[in-house]
């Protein structure tokens, strides 16, 4: 790694030094792993609530006549279905069947959606996208203008109310309120989603925004256990709530049905899609490998690319994901595996520094609320 | 903390030595590497008997987040293993010099000890590390 190479930064890089940030490099990005501990990080957003700046993710607007055909050939999900201020989880794919990204779209108007992209594949989707504009539309990467922060846990709601006069209890899951205003700050987006398993927020607004609401929400919030949260904790939340992360679970070498993400794959939409042709043959012919939940019942814990093999030695697969489950006191991890042996309750070994670890295929989610 | 680590040896790894009676040390990690490290959630400790060698690895401990092999800071045979820790290993967090202790060997080249750092030289090079 050249450490040469300047790490990008979100417009909150100055304000984490003052909660006692741990910043490393996330793929490129100066991120903070944890402010506290992420165990502690993590408790708070199953009991209380957490904040997290994810400002690194990506933001492309699409708009025009077209924009809704166009959308809906490069993703699997049926975004026709969406009505304004509905926001769906999707994945977009090469026509492989690999994923080249797993986004949401929100749809903001008839004819203007905000696709929210993985910060690592930025440039790559957005070079992806552009290679398929046609029509009566706009494409515009607004990654670097929007900043993004999650408000996760039971507590979420309350805290926010405190400093909005939009009533957040008519915003439902996966829907969205635009144009908010927070303690004096205009136009925020205000979405009902989140990579935690726990209910709470998304908001999105103008970048020079972001350290103001920052900072007020943890003025209202800490007296409620709001605590500013990193991304080890938003990994451990998001890995026992098996939801799949980009590059582990997810990858041009994946696809969303293997990753077991097979409900955003809608075969049967009217239009055509990029993948249609090698996901419809997938399913077709039955799936030769899947993502499992996995539980290390031996000593060790599961780490990402940890050969999985079955009890007769054989080399069945790799660990995409694992480690020791805050919430559930266990070793867990997520792992593709060939499908013989991916049924719940089968016996594995997953192999740690050469030693070959007990494991069983469980039941995911390993946490839900 | 409340014992005085001012008797301490340290290596370049991270772990303190502490000379018991004879030829017998006491091993852990310093509060520099657990601080660094974060939540610890696993450790993987050599058996006793075992025979640990100088700047080789010896073990392993685990973060929530990474996986870091554990170097041993002198030659030896290992004599005692903390066992409280395969329960509890965010012991090491909260008590790294005593409670968090790893392991304890027998050590076969006592000379080794010279090259350890103390405790002024260690934070020197912790220093010097943070930049």
């Amino acid at each position: 790694m050249s450490t040469e190479t300047a790490l990008k930064q979100t417009p909150l890089f100055e304000t984490y030094g003052k909660y006692g940030a741990k910043v490393i490099d996330f793929g490129g990005w100066a991120l903070p792993v944890q402010f506290s501990s992420i165990l502690e990080e993590h408790e708070a957003v199953r009991t209380e609530s957490g904040l997290f700046d994810v400002s690194h993710m990506g933001e492309v607007l699409v708009e025009g006549k077209d924009a809704c055909a166009y959308i809906n050939h490069l993703v699997t999900n049926d975004i026709t279905k969406l009505a304004i201020n509905q926001a769906q989880y999707t994945a977009m794919c090469y026509p492989d069947g690999g994923t080249v990204d797993d986004i949401l779209v929100y749809k903001l108007a008839d004819e203007k959606y905000l696709l929210v992209i993985n910060a690592g594949n930025i440039e790559k989707d957005v070079e992806w996208m552009k290679k398929y504009v046609k029509g009566d539309m706009k494409l515009e990467n607004i990654s670097d203008d929007i900043a993004q922060l999650a408000i996760q846990g039971p507590k979420a709601e309350v805290i926010l109310q405190k400093v909005t006069d939009t009533d957040l209890s008519a915003i439902g899951v996966f829907k969205f309120a635009q144009h908010v205003t927070i303690s004096g700050i205009t136009d925020v987006l205000v979405s009902r989603t989140g990579y935690t398993g726990e209910d709470g927020f998304e908001l999105y607004l103008q970048k020079d925004q972001v350290v103001a609401l920052w900072e007020k929400l943890l003025e209202v919030g800490t007296s409620e256990g709001l605590k500013p949260c990193g991304l080890g904790a938003r990994d451990t939340l998001r890995l026992e709530a098996r939801l799949p992360l980009y590059g582990q679970e997810l990858s041009s070498e994946i696809s969303p049905l293997e990753a077991g993400v097979g409900f955003v794959v809608k075969i049967n939409k009217e239009s055509d899609f990029i993948g249609k042709a090698a996901l419809s043959a997938q399913k077709e012919a039955g799936l030769t490998r899947k993502i499992v939940g996995i539980e290390v019942t031996g000593r060790g814990i599961p780490r990402h690319g940890y050969k999985v093999v079955s009890e007769d030695g054989e080399e069945i697969g790799i660990v995409t994901s694992g480690t020791q489950s805050p919430s559930l006191k266990k070793s867990i991890g997520l792992a593709l595996i060939s499908v013989e042996h991916a049924e719940v309750g089968t016996l594995l070994k997953v192999e740690i520094r050469n030693k070959q670890i007990d494991a069983v295929v469980v039941k995911t989610p390993f946490y839900k609320k | 903390m409340t014992k005085a680590t001012a008797n301490l040896l340290y290596s370049k790894e991270h772990e303190w030595v502490e000379q018991l009676e004879g030829n017998r040390v006491r091993i852990g990690i310093s509060d520099y590497a657990q601080k660094a490290l974060g939540d610890i959630v696993f450790v993987e400790n050599p058996e006793i008997d075992d025979e640990v060698i100088v700047n080789e690895s010896m073990g392993t401990i685990e973060s929530v987040k990474a996986v870091s092999e554990l170097y041993s800071p002198v030659s030896g045979t290992v004599v005692a293993v903390n066992e409280e820790l395969e329960g509890a290993p965010e012991t090491i967090n909260e008590n790294p010099f005593e409670a968090g202790w790893l392991i304890e060997v027998e050590i076969s080249n006592p000379e080794e000890l010279e090259s350890l750092l103390n405790e002024e030289e260690y934070e020197a090079f912790t220093n010097e590390g943070e930049e």
